[in-house]
């Protein structure tokens, strides 16, 4: 562990691509075992800043740190899940063998894997369910499976901060439900920063909602205020709540 | 006298199939990597310039292999070049390479004095004209191929699977893409001595494809391609034998209908399969 230091810190970062800013003056700080949701509308910069905590860009202005670390130092110990699988579905691999490429960056690369990486595996997959299909191969998953096996590869790093770019944009609402489950038993081990669109499921489960569109607002208080959707997406938005109280007096 | 009758009689037949396994087991291996990762138009690129370091190297009197090596790893760095700099023009650029590598080797080739070796060798390959020494040679190179991709096996298929969660990994991807680029290439100067650059682009695609469509785990696409292409090539051995036909095309014809064999067997039961 780092002792004092946040999981996640921004400091006056501004980014642009070319001529375009993305980021202005962002500052933000995320705990350890902080459950984040980052919204805002599209190309508000939710995934640039995603990004620059993966240390894939680098900040015009200001300073980025993780875990107490530069992004790229701290890489070990982040696991990302993507918005969209960077790789293609077709590519022939089991579930048991993307996974294990989690326990890749933990020892050096030519070493066999050892007993301890077969177990960080076996254990991710059993929390995010899907121990079942560790045979089949990744083909032949549906949408909400192939979802599972990505958070369960980067579980398998044994991150102490999980980054997740939009992780319920291609499932359905019962595969997000189950999802929010399983980060709402996660987020005693680790810090959670989970980029979202559903403003009204994500407000019943996370610490804190951060807004971002160009700057950003943080709301700590649980449920927003109104106004505020409105201010961020420019336009009336109206919160859909899914029910199920139970799950919010338990989070929150 | 019929093909096993003369794999007994005749060396050179020998010569061939030793050449011809060699030429399966470096297609399965480096032919599933350019299968799954899509990179046949680049392995096109490639294969293709290394005719262009061929002819300049007759053209200079020097060794034709050296020109083809050279040739084929500048041009595995300049595809992976602009494959990284993901221009949206990359296939126009490789397809430009493969174009101006092929035409620098027929114009150093035409302005050879003496040169007389038949072009179409180089296309469609002469397998049967193979010598010990190219054996040996290929022995070498597939034996270190297969060392290579033992030792850096899971880098090398997580690079393959997923760049971008590889380098988050701390994986040296860049390296790691430009070695089996190299690697390709270098494979490819190997099969084009033997078999010509048309069975090259065969080897390298379809018999990949062809255990593609049988497994679902790289390792046993790998194993499979591999037996798969040797027996497609003893098979187009004895065809173009007993017919007297080029030995490269009939081994292209036969891995062609091999695959399209498989295929419609995959149709076929996913058809039967009723849909719960």
């Amino acid at each position: 562990m780092t002792g004092t230091a946040s999981a996640l810190v921004f400091d006056h970062v501004d980014f642009s691509f070319g001529e375009r800013p993305v980021l202005s003056d962002v500052s933000l700080q995320v705990a350890h075992g902080e459950f984040l949701a980052l919204i805002g509308p599209n190309g508000g910069g939710k995934s640039t800043l995603v990004k620059l905590s993966l240390g894939l860009l680098k900040p015009d202005r200001g300073e980025v740190r993780v875990l107490g670390l530069t992004p790229a130092q701290a890489r070990p110990r982040l696991g990302y899940v993507p918005q969209f699988a960077t790789f293609r579905r077709d590519f022939p691999l089991s579930v048991h063998e993307t996974v294990l490429h989690g326990r890749l960056g933990r020892s050096a690369w030519w070493r066999p894997l050892t007993p301890q990486d077969h177990e960080a595996a076996t254990q991710a997959m059993a929390a995010t369910d899907v121990q079942d299909l560790a045979p089949r191969p990744i083909a032949s998953l549906s949408g909400g499976q192939l979802q599972r096996v990505l958070i369960a590869r980067a579980l398998a790093t044994e991150p102490e901060l999980l980054l997740l770019d939009e992780p319920t944009a291609h499932v359905d609402t019962r595969a997000e439900h189950d999802l929010f489950g399983l980060l709402a038993r996660l987020r005693e081990r680790m810090a959670i920063v989970m980029v979202s669109h559903d403003v009204g499921l994500v407000s019943r489960h996370v610490d804190r909602i951060a807004c971002l569109n160009l700057t950003l607002t943080c709301h700590t208080a649980m449920p927003l205020a109104p106004g505020v959707l409105e201010n961020l997406y420019g336009m009336p938005v109206r919160l859909i709540d899914h029910g199920d109280r139970a799950a919010l007096e338990g989070v929150l | 006298m019929n093909f096993i009758e003369a794999l007994w009689a005749h060396e050179f037949l020998r010569v061939a199939l030793a050449a011809g396994l060699l030429a399966a087991l470096a297609s399965g291996i480096i032919g599933t990597l350019v299968v799954v990762k899509r990179i046949t138009f680049m392995a096109g690129g490639i294969a293709h310039t290394v005719l262009g370091g061929m002819g300049v190297a007759h053209w200079l009197g020097g060794s034709p292999l050296i020109g083809a090596s050279v040739a084929a790893v500048l041009a595995a760095l300049l595809v992976g070049w602009i494959s990284r700099r993901g221009g949206e023009r990359e296939d126009m650029l490789i397809g430009a390479l493969w174009a101006v590598g092929m035409s620098v080797g027929i114009v150093a080739i035409a302005h050879t004095p003496g040169y007389s070796t038949d072009l179409m060798s180089y296309l469609l390959g002469n397998l049967l004209m193979v010598s010990h020494e190219q054996v040996t040679a290929m022995a070498w190179l597939v034996g270190l191929m297969l060392l290579a991709v033992f030792v850096f096996w899971r880098p090398l298929v997580a690079t393959t699977f997923d760049e971008e969660f590889a380098r988050l990994r701390g994986l040296p991807t860049l390296a790691i893409e430009l070695g089996l680029l190299v690697t390709v290439a270098l494979a490819v100067v190997m099969l084009v001595q033997a078999v010509g650059l048309v069975l090259v682009m065969a080897l390298l695609t379809l018999p990949a494809a062809t255990a593609l469509l049988l497994s679902g785990s790289i390792g046993w696409v790998m194993l499979l391609a591999a037996t798969i292409a040797a027996g497609e090539i003893v098979l187009g051995l004895g065809v173009a034998f007993e017919t007297n036909t080029p030995a490269g095309a009939v081994i292209v014809l036969c891995s062609a209908v091999v695959y399209l064999l498989a295929l419609t067997g995959q149709r076929m039961r996913r058809h039967r399969v009723p849909v719960a």
